[in-house]
This record gives structure tokens, sequence and C-alpha cells, in this order.
């Protein structure tokens, strides 16, 4: 029997991940934190309209998560880097889906009992 | 006045796998089972490796055989803990210095002959400054209620 359970810290955490709870935020999101990017680089790597974009945009930027400066005639949103939140919120996403992994790869292991090295 | 902290992050796996063997797959093993799309290299991550011992790399290897660190091994005490650096900033990238080294620990305890809880802690992230700018927030007070005050506002707003 396998299970899991993350309970992260939710004093400072409940925020932000209510903030990434919306799916094509936390998609955002993540497309910021591999680079920054305008509007309509992110609107066409997802599959909702460019105002639903900014609107997105805008609530992450709100929240302290994502930082937009201007590149010539463009606006370039990026992780906000002096935040802490983004930061945190980021990690807390990254253990939560690296312990799945490593339980559902420990799982696959169990059932080869041949040691893989 | 106390130094204000950023909470930790902790997590906790489950697995069917003596402790032994539960602590060998999560460091020998590290490549198999770490999601392939965390990595701070520009390249697509071809290899994600956890060195064995005090002072062993951790670092990740993309497709173009470019090299970047994640931290340090600082304690290895197989099959039960585990502690390394996580020496990443605010814009992703490797910060040499150990002052802003964030830790992770990860504990083994056997449960039974064949399953292990993995518990694992990531703290001091507030030492991973992405500059004075955290700091000064921080220092001057009303950084954290500020940020919670935002978030507030966006939750409100939402509804």
């Amino acid at each position: 029997m396998v299970s899991i359970c993350l309970p992260f810290v939710v004093t400072y955490g409940d925020a932000s991940l209510g903030l990434l709870g919306d799916p094509t935020r936390r998609a955002i999101f993540e497309l910021l934190a591999r680079r920054p990017s305008s509007v309509g680089e992110l609107a066409a790597q997802l599959p909702v309209s460019r105002p639903a974009v900014s609107q997105h945009l805008r609530a992450l930027k709100d929240g302290g998560l994502v930082v937009s400066t201007t590149e010539g005639t463009r606006h370039v949103y990026r992780l906000n880097p002096d935040g802490v939140t983004a930061l945190r919120a980021y990690l807390d996403r990254i253990w939560d889906e690296a312990l799945a992994a490593f339980q559902k790869a420990a799982e696959a292991a169990v059932t080869n009992p041949e040691e893989q090295s | 006045m106390s130094t204000p902290t950023i909470p930790s992050i902790s997590g906790t796996a489950t697995v069917g796998l003596p402790v032994e063997r539960a602590f060998r797959f999560f460091t020998e093993s590290f490549t198999t089972w770490w999601p392939a799309e965390y990595h701070i290299g520009q390249a697509d991550l071809a290899e994600a490796v956890m060195e064995s011992g005090v002072g062993g790399r951790w670092y990740e290897r993309g497709v173009d055989g470019s090299e970047c660190d994640w931290g340090r091994v600082v304690t290895w005490e197989p099959p039960h803990r585990l502690v390394v650096t996580w020496q990443i900033n605010g814009q992703w990238q490797y910060d040499p210095d150990p002052g802003h080294a964030s830790e992770i620990e990860v504990r083994f305890s056997a449960d039974g002959p064949a399953q292990t809880t993995v518990e694992l802690v990531h703290r001091h992230l507030d030492r991973l400054v992405a500059g004075e700018a955290i700091r000064d927030t921080i220092a001057q007070g009303g950084g954290w209620s500020a940020v919670l005050e935002a978030f507030a506002k966006v939750a409100t707003d939402a509804q």
C-alpha cells in the first residue's frame, strides 16, 4: 500500500497556492519560470486568448509573483526576482511533484525487485 | 526584534521499499525519478545527479552537455538521513555563496521491513536572497503584511 501526503505549511503558502490554484495561471507562472515572455508569446503557448492571459498576469502581478518591464515597445513579464513569494510558491510546487514522482518511481521499483543500478 | 523567516516547505512520501533501498533509490537513482521539467539550465534536462557522500555535487546536465549546479551534499548518513543545499536564487541561478544556501533535509524511517516513510523539509529559504531587496523589505518591516494584503485583495477580487 502506497500513499502520499504533502502537508505543506499553509500559514504563508495558503494565499500563493490560491493564486496558483487556477490551472491557466499556474501554466503562465511555469512558462515565466522558464523564460520572461510577452503576453503574445504566452498566449501562443496556451489555449486561451490574449485578454485572458493579460487578466491572469494582472492577478499574478498584484500578488507580487510577477513583474513587468518594458523593452522597446514590448511589455515583458517575468517572475518577481525579489519575490520570495514566487520562489516559495514555485519550490512548493517542485517538491509536491518531485515527491509524487519519487513515490511513483519507487512503486515501479517494488514490482521490479531487481536493483536498477 | 526577531528576524522574520520564510516558512519551511515540507512533504512526505511513503514507499514500499526497505529503508536501505529507499535511500539508495532516492540518491543513486535520482535522475530516474526527478521530474525532468524542473531544471535551471537553458537546455532540456538530460540527467540530474546527486553524488554520494559529504561534499558531493548535486547538479543537472543538459542535453547539450552543459552542467548547472544545484547544491552540495552536507550530511550523508545512509540509510536514514541526508542534507543537501539548494543554492538557486530568485533568478533561478546557482549562487556559490554558502551563506545564501537553503537546505533540504531528507529523513528515511522504516515503517516495517518493506515500507519506508520519506520526510522532506526545505528550510532556510530566507537565505536564498535574490539580492538586497528581499532583506531590505523584510528588515524594514511590513514586507510580509504588504504581500499578504496584496494576496488578500486578489483573493477577495477573485470571489
